[in-house]
């Protein structure tokens, strides 16, 4: 490993480096001023590099090839803009006064439908565009040939930076946009349009992410898997620069392509008689690096703390224990659950159903802890769900330990795993606090992913089937539901016990909190590791019930159905993840069997939710039963 | 993310909630309606449709065809086939779950399917629990049949041992002693560059291997792999990228010149399904298995070939050629088991000898893999698009370890 070819390998790093940037841009930008959380961003990325391919040879046969080209990128870049102010109009912008975070569940839903519309209209197929014009020779450097297109790349990058730097300070526009990021209502109270604002904003951001899709044209196919790849990237990127600021996302976009490149160049190192292979490093690099940073800096780079929400609804209600009718109707529910292995006889398919919502209800209610009571939403709950999994998985195989005992060791993996991580999470708030969870579940996904010899590598443990008496689906299913109902009846004592108060009371005023002599970090850990445990418990009957165990298990797409079901189902309500993760459940298995869409099917529905319930299945219930 | 504010909460909120979540719970336990009176023999099939859409689109083709083929020919003992086909939802998770529902709720006789290596396992761990015969389509991992083999288990498309073994007599005839290898870094990636180094070390005990770019599966950083494998200058390479990936890394290699000179060995990389993408870019003179659809003379396929194309105006991709094979061997299983009883189909599969689209090929007793084979041919550019030169079809059965060995590699089954 020469000097030279570390040196050109960081040249190399710069081209990566602006291709992150512009996705993470967008996303900055919108974020800082409507706090949306887009998950359709990658989406938009997706589609400007599906639009160019398709628009440069159309193009290219009217005006010559270069201009093909480059009017393919302008076009595209237009056109993702004008659907990013149609998204807005149509759809955000019945929601903004919904709690925040249910924007996410909108833009989740959007990144379903986009994915099977783009689908529908390109087909199946990898889609490879032109190369650039007159960027396809390269330049010699360091002995070794430099791609034009890289160098271009690497310049387009600053270039937007510069451009995005003058219009925010020096514009009209660009000083709402600061102001607007700092403080919405005043600038509404100002006699600024905010309306006009966000659309203009939410174009812009998807603008950008369109095109940095379509540059992307001369580097890589367009393909399916581009939305949900892109956007984890996005994510790390502007986490790690800081919110809302622009240059600290060029920044970290910077510093994950050129510890990437690094790790691609140093290729395989021996340290002390060991060898390994340093590329691997790449499938989790950003999400380290992102650790890292969120652990000494708090706030990203060049972040700052949130200023408080702008826009603030009515205050919460504190949870109200259960009446009189609504205990007899929980009962009435556990019985009818009870009962699933009767119906079993008419339907075996039935106890299998359950066994899956029973599952998902406790994960489901072991992020509520944290997302409701505890106000901190974490991207990363799959984590725990995977240590629980995994644990359970080993000891039932390889160690060979009878089923409870097995069940046993996948939650105290659980815990161990949400006491260490907890400990750092619990110090950083809001969004932070989200990403430096997705980074640690990044981070046991990627060891379960790779540590062949214990979890099995990418495929994972196979033959973990419970014991007599729960080798039956109708024993395994009452055993999941008496650990189900164990874990929710614990968690409800919790929410109502001083912890549980102690922790509303810290996330409804910190401040006041800390002052009423409340340890505010110590009790979000404490809340954490009892997340973290019951979430293992959940993992641990998962293994059981699928006999094997797998990295997707651990996978950000876990993480985000939990979410989901939490959001779905209300998060002001203890019952809310119950409700979202039964129905969540219950609509994918229908949706899965009625349509080759299902995806895009499957997010009409949750958008349709979204706009008929903007606070939940819960609240949505509770809403019409109190406006008779 | 900061703390949520709602409306506040009515004085007795929860009858509606309750009443909707006992609905909810009711409709998953609607009893399945009872079968039909034509009773035909129900093929459960589940696969990652979504997930991996370009090549299962062309494999759903292809199992349609034979289905038709097999229905109109007077189906299987006098039964027709029919086909119920699920999404996996892409993950052992899901599909565990579609499995069972195919097996209770639609009464499948038997499974077939899956693309995934991990969710192939998954299944065919499930199909060993309960006892049901199943034929894993497409999964290419060894574990399949070797170390998690199991009694119920089978496997129609060439193992990644199998990919791997039918390149090495060209890698060896090339004689080169400086290789470097890249693949993606998940089992599959892991085990051709494990089975490709053992395999070549062994016949050519010279050979230096002088770098390994294990790169994320979907998200190659396609300059800096490239650029890093030409600093280790390298007189050869074995490629095990494909997709979207294989199509990042050509690019990038032709542009920065990477790979002028050096010898190129690439799994799968002939395969309509990766080759057609690349278009005329495709790189002249790799050395690659895949399926060349344009050159093949068995007569067998071309009779595959007229009907494909009849029925859909379009050519097949290797995933038809699976889809097709696959419905074949099931007809021919359950003809000769003479029923569709998990264990007798499985005594039918050991040894069962099926007709496929490259000719003949059987099921062996010893690991429960198909002796299909895959054509290996040198990458070339004709009007615009890549094609295979000089394709040799190289059957599954003289690259397979013999029976004894298997035996050592199959401890789960034993």
């Amino acid at each position: 490993m020469s000097f030279e070819s570390l040196l050109f390998q960081a040249v190399n790093g710069f081209a990566s480096a602006s291709g992150l940037f512009l996705v993470a841009a967008g996303l900055s930008i919108i974020f800082g001023v409507t706090r949306i959380v887009n998950m359709a961003h990658g989406s938009f990325y997706m589609l400007g590099l599906y639009l160019a391919v398709t628009l440069a040879p159309r193009l290219g046969e009217v005006f010559g090839d270069a201009l093909g080209f480059w009017g393919a990128i302008l076009g595209a870049a237009l056109i993702t803009a004008a659907l990013g102010a149609l998204v807005e109009v149509l759809l955000l912008r019945r929601i903004y006064a919904a709690p925040e975070l249910y924007q996410l569940l909108a833009t989740f839903a959007l990144l379903l439908i986009l994915s099977d519309a783009t689908l529908a209209l390109w087909g199946p197929e990898d889609i490879l565009g032109p190369r650039a014009p007159g960027l396809t020779g390269t330049v010699e450097l360091l002995g070794r040939q430099l791609p034009d297109s890289d160098i271009f790349l690497a310049l387009i990058g600053p270039i937007v930076l510069i451009v995005l730097h003058i219009v925010l300070t020096r514009t009209r526009f660009g000083r709402l946009v600061r102001a607007a990021t700092q403080d919405r209502e005043m600038v509404a109270a100002l006699g600024i349009n905010e309306a006009v604002l966000f659309t203009a904003v939410f174009a812009l951001g998807t603008g950008i992410a369109g095109f940095g899709g379509a540059l992307q044209m001369a580097r890589e196919p367009a393909n399916l898997a581009l939305d949900l790849s892109v956007l984890g990237d996005a994510f790390v990127v502007v986490v790690i620069g800081g919110l809302g600021s622009i240059r600290g996302a060029y920044l970290a976009a910077l510093l994950v392509a050129e510890v990437k490149a690094l790790c691609t160049a140093l290729g395989i190192v021996e340290v002390a008689g060991f060898t390994f292979n340093m590329s691997r490093l790449t499938l989790v690099a950003e999400f380290l690096v992102m650790a890292v940073v969120l652990v000494v800096r708090p706030h990203g780079l060049f972040g700052r703390p949130l200023p408080p929400a702008a826009r603030r609804g009515d205050m919460e209600a504190p949870l109200a224990p259960l009446g009189q009718r609504g205990r007899f109707l929980v009962l009435a529910a556990l019985a009818l659950f009870a009962a699933v292995p009767l119906f079993g006889l008419v339907s075996s398919y039935a106890p299998v159903l359950a066994l899956d919502m029973v599952i998902a209800a406790l994960f489901a209610a072991s992020l509520h802890l944290l997302m409701g009571p505890g106000g901190l939403a974490s991207f990363g709950h799959a984590a725990y769900f995977g240590l629980g999994a995994y644990g359970t998985a080993y000891a039932a195989t390889v160690l060979g330990l009878p089923t409870p005992l097995a069940l046993g060791v996948g939650i105290i993996t659980a815990s161990a795993g949400a006491v260490l991580f907890g400990w750092f999470c619990v110090r950083l708030e809001g969004v932070y606090f989200a990403m430096l969870t997705l980074a640690f579940a990044q981070i046991v996904w990627s060891i379960a992913h790779q540590w062949e010899e214990v979890t099995g590598g990418s495929n994972g443990l196979f033959g973990v089937w419970p014991d007599a008496p729960f080798d039956s689906a109708g024993g395994l299913y009452l055993a999941a539901l008496a650990v189900t109902v164990l874990g929710l009846v614990l968690l409800r004592r919790l929410v109502f016990a001083p912890l549980g108060l102690a922790l509303r009371a810290a996330r409804d005023s910190r401040l006041r909190a800390e002052a009423s002599g409340i340890a505010v970090e110590k009790v979000r850990w404490l809340a954490f590791a009892v997340a973290g445990t019951l979430c293992g418990a959940a993992g641990g009957l998962f293994a059981f019930a699928k006999g094997s165990i797998s990295p997707e298990a651990i996978s950000v797409g876990r993480s985000i159905d939990g979410l989901v079901m939490v959001l779905l189902g209300g998060v002001h309500s203890l019952m809310g993840p119950l409700l979202g993760a039964g129905g969540l459940t219950l609509l994918q298995d229908m949706v899965m069997r009625e349509s080759p869409f299902w995806r895009g099917l499957l997010g009409l529905l949750i958008l349709a939710l979204v706009l008929a319930f903007p606070s939940g299945l819960a609240g949505g219930l509770r809403r019409v039963r109190s406006t008779p | 993310m900061r703390p949520q504010k709602a409306a506040p909460f009515p004085s007795v909120p929860l009858l509606r909630r309750r009443a909707a979540l006992i609905a909810l719970a009711a409709l998953a336990l609607l009893p399945a309606l009872p079968a039909g009176a034509a009773e035909p023999i129900r093929i459960g099939e589940l696969n990652s449709y979504k997930a991996q859409a370009a090549f299962l689109d062309p494999y759903r083709k292809g199992m349609e065809l034979a289905l038709k083929q097999v229905n109109d020919a007077g189906g299987v003992l006098g039964r027709p086939l029919e086909l119920i086909s699920r999404d996996d939802g892409g993950n052992p998770g899901d599909a565990v779950r579609v499995a069972t529902e195919l097996l209770t709720r639609d009464k499948v006789d038997l499974l077939t399917g899956t693309f995934l290596s991990h969710v192939g396992l998954a299944v065919a761990e499930l199909a060993k629990r309960r006892k049901v015969f199943f034929l894993a389509a497409e999964p290419l991992t060894d574990k399949l049949t070797w170390a998690d083999g199991n009694r119920y288990t089978f496997r129609l498309r060439p193992s990644t041992y199998m990919q791997v073994a039918m390149l090495m007599p060209e890698a060896v005839k090339a004689n080169r002693k400086r290789w470097a290898i890249v693949y993606p870094n998940y089992e599959y990636g892991q085990s051709a560059a494990q089975t490709f180094k053992t395999l070549l070390k062994a016949a050519q005990p010279d050979v230096e291997f002088v770098a390994e770019q294990a790169t994320p599966l979907g998200k190659i950083d396609a300059g800096p792999v490239a650029q890093a494998i030409a600093d280790a200058k390298p007189d050869a390479v074995f490629n095990v990228l494909f997709a979207a990936d294989l199509a990042r890394f050509v690019r990038e290699a032709n542009t920065r010149k990477a790979l002028d000179g050096t010898f190129v060995v690439s799994l799968l990389s002939g395969e309509p399904e990766y080759l057609d993408p690349l278009k005329e870019e495709a790189p002249i003179g790799w050395v690659v298995t895949g399926y060349p659809w344009y050159s093949i003379t068995i007569p067998a396929h071309q009779a595959f070939l007229d009907a494909y194309r009849a029925a859909y105006n379009d050519y097949p991709r290797l995933g038809s050629i699976v889809g097709y094979a696959t419905i074949k061997s099931l007809a021919a299983g359950l003809a000769k088991a003479g029923s569709t009883d998990s264990e007798k189909l499985v005594e039918a599969f050991e040894g069962l000898e099926v007709d496929g689209p490259f000719g003949p090929f059987t099921y062996r007793a010893s690991d429960h893999q198909a002796t299909v084979g895959a054509f290996v041919g040198t990458l070339a550019v004709k009007h615009g698009r890549g094609i295979m030169l000089d394709p040799v079809y190289v059957d599954g059965a003289s690259v397979l370890p013999s029976d004894a060995e298997v035996l050592k590699l199959r401890p789960a089954a034993n």
